[in-house]
């Protein structure tokens, strides 16, 4: 285990050299919604109507069989794939879309660019660029995105790495950094944005075993610091130690929404129960 | 044996050589820049959306990788201007029809080295950057343009080779590049041995100084803490190539 860190190591408004998102998001009602979500592929519907809220400063975690449709809900959330009925709310606004003559319609790739960087994601493999250094995969969105000068932005890069513990590896590439290391690289890449939520899709599943504690004790700093996160994982520990609510997803619907203890120790689906089973 | 150094030598230095070789450069560079603008919009076209305008490009593919290089030079500056009056003025010179010939060509298969690079590129790296907020243009030019660059040094460097040579397809259509030259001296001397051999030399030359050109441009691209990182080139190589 790490030792304690203050509250505020990650979420620092002295790093970001502005206040702090995801704290002064307006927390009335959910800060993160959607609302019944649905998303086909041809003849495959991978999301069926997918309803849930995450409260400010929350951690829902998300648990279900591979081909359940939590990736393309993540992604769906972080608005990189279209909804083909449902919405998604950011702080109460409906985000995605406009109106247009009273209907609404889908944001330009560009439009949309701009909301998407509100909220934080990150990968499974990590999707480092193998083109730029770690300070560069961090600097590269408050410079091209943010509009910040490459001077301000390297400041902050580097005063995130150093508080995801690779102050020393800055300047390797993401060829020469460990899974754990380019993990650790990714999620200040999304830090830096100043995201209001942040989102998980399986941040551990392509670690080696001895890595994986380093990633979710830093979530798990994440989560203590006020962060709102969803978490895609298979990390049931980390669930029922961290997350605020565990969902179950199964056929591309919702079939379990319950505090930690509830859904681990009585769950009310069969379902859930097998797959706990398989998981444990 | 009949192989005379002196006409050798002489006709290494001749200023008609030297007049030649700077046709043949100058021709490939600009076959070559038109050739890979075009290709590679031909290869993001072949990644459109849209069913027409991938058949567009596919359909333009077929046609210039299938017709001789040859007939495509002789086309352009024979049968264009009997096709379109505009290509009967003064300005459409043997450089000019030879550089729309071989660009021409060039951009179908530079089409397709580029759309090998483009498939090579993991779906995740476009992914991440659209996560961060990057608009399409960063994402193509942030991301995706130096990671296309490097896998399609190597090909593309095969290609200016190949460019390089058959520039000397043009003779054929008068213009006076080294080929032509050589071709002119010869028949005014007859001393086939030595001017040829003189030819064969500068394609040489010319061909060794560009492997030590791609060489350093490849180097740049080797994504490592440890490798020397130079700014001029490199830099200069990515502006040239990010495509604003």
């Amino acid at each position: 285990m790490s030792e304690p860190r203050p509250l505020g190591h990650l979420l620092d408004e002295s790093v970001l050299g502005e206040p702090v998102a995801a704290s002064h998001a307006t927390s009335e009602g959910y800060l993160l919604e959607a609302i019944d979500l649905h998303r086909r592929y041809g003849h495959n519907e991978v999301l069926r109507g997918v309803s849930f809220g995450v409260h400010r400063g929350d951690v829902k975690a998300v648990l279900g069989p591979s081909g359940s449709g939590k990736s393309t809900m993540l992604r769906c959330l972080a608005l990189l794939e279209p909804v083909d009925r449902g919405e998604v709310r950011l702080e109460g606004k409906r985000i995605g879309v406009r109106e247009s003559g009273g209907r609404l319609v889908p944001l330009s790739e560009a439009t949309l660019a701009r909301e998407r960087s509100n909220i934080g994601m990150v990968f499974q493999r990590f999707n480092l660029f193998p083109h730029l250094t770690a300070v560069g995969n961090v600097m590269i969105g408050l410079t091209e995105v943010r509009g910040k000068s490459p001077t301000e932005a390297r400041d902050i890069a580097k005063n995130m790495l150093d508080r995801v513990g690779l102050a020393e590896r800055a300047k390797y590439f993401p060829g020469e950094l460990s899974g754990g290391q380019q993990q650790r690289v990714a999620i200040a890449r999304a830090l830096v944005m100043n995201p209001k939520a942040m989102l998980f899709d399986e941040p551990t599943s392509a670690l080696d075993p001895e890595l994986v504690g380093g990633i979710l004790s830093i979530m798990e700093e994440l989560a203590n610091e006020g962060m709102t996160m969803v978490v895609v994982t298979h990390e049931v520990g980390f669930a029922r130690r961290v997350a605020d609510r565990v969902i179950m997803m199964d056929g591309g619907l919702i079939i379990e929404d319950a505090p930690p203890t509830e859904f681990f120790e009585s769950p009310q689906q069969e379902r859930t129960r097998k797959f706990l089973e398989a998981v444990q | 044996m009949d192989f005379r150094p002196a006409v050798f030598f002489e006709a290494l230095t001749s200023p008609a050589f030297i007049t030649g070789v700077e046709l043949t450069i100058s021709l490939t560079v600009v076959s070559m820049v038109a050739g890979l603008g075009l290709g590679l919009l031909l290869a993001l076209m072949r990644g459109s959306p849209v069913a027409a305008v991938r058949t567009v490009a596919w359909g333009y593919i077929w046609i210039f990788r299938a017709i001789p290089t040859l007939v495509q030079l002789l086309f352009v500056w024979d049968a264009l201007p009997q096709l379109i009056p505009a290509f009967r003025g003064e300005w459409f010179s043997p450089f000019f029809a030879g550089a729309i010939a071989l660009s021409i060509n060039e951009a179908a298969y530079a089409a397709e080295i580029f759309r090998g690079g483009l498939l090579s590129i993991d779906d995740g790296q476009r992914l991440a950057a659209r996560a961060l907020g990057m608009s399409p243009v960063k994402v193509f030019s942030k991301v995706i343009a130096p990671q296309l660059i490097r896998v399609t040094i190597p090909p593309l460097s095969n290609d200016f080779i190949t460019m390089l040579k058959i520039t000397s397809l043009a003779s054929v259509i008068s213009l006076q590049e080294l080929l032509a030259r050589t071709q002119t001296l010869v028949a005014s001397t007859f001393r086939f041995v030595e001017y040829y051999s003189a030819a064969a030399i500068y394609y040489l030359v010319l061909v060794s100084i560009f492997m030590v050109i791609q060489a350093q441009i490849e180097r740049r691209f080797v994504w490592s803490s440890q490798a020397p990182t130079g700014r001029g080139t490199l830099s200069r190589v990515r502006q040239l190539a990010v495509l604003r």
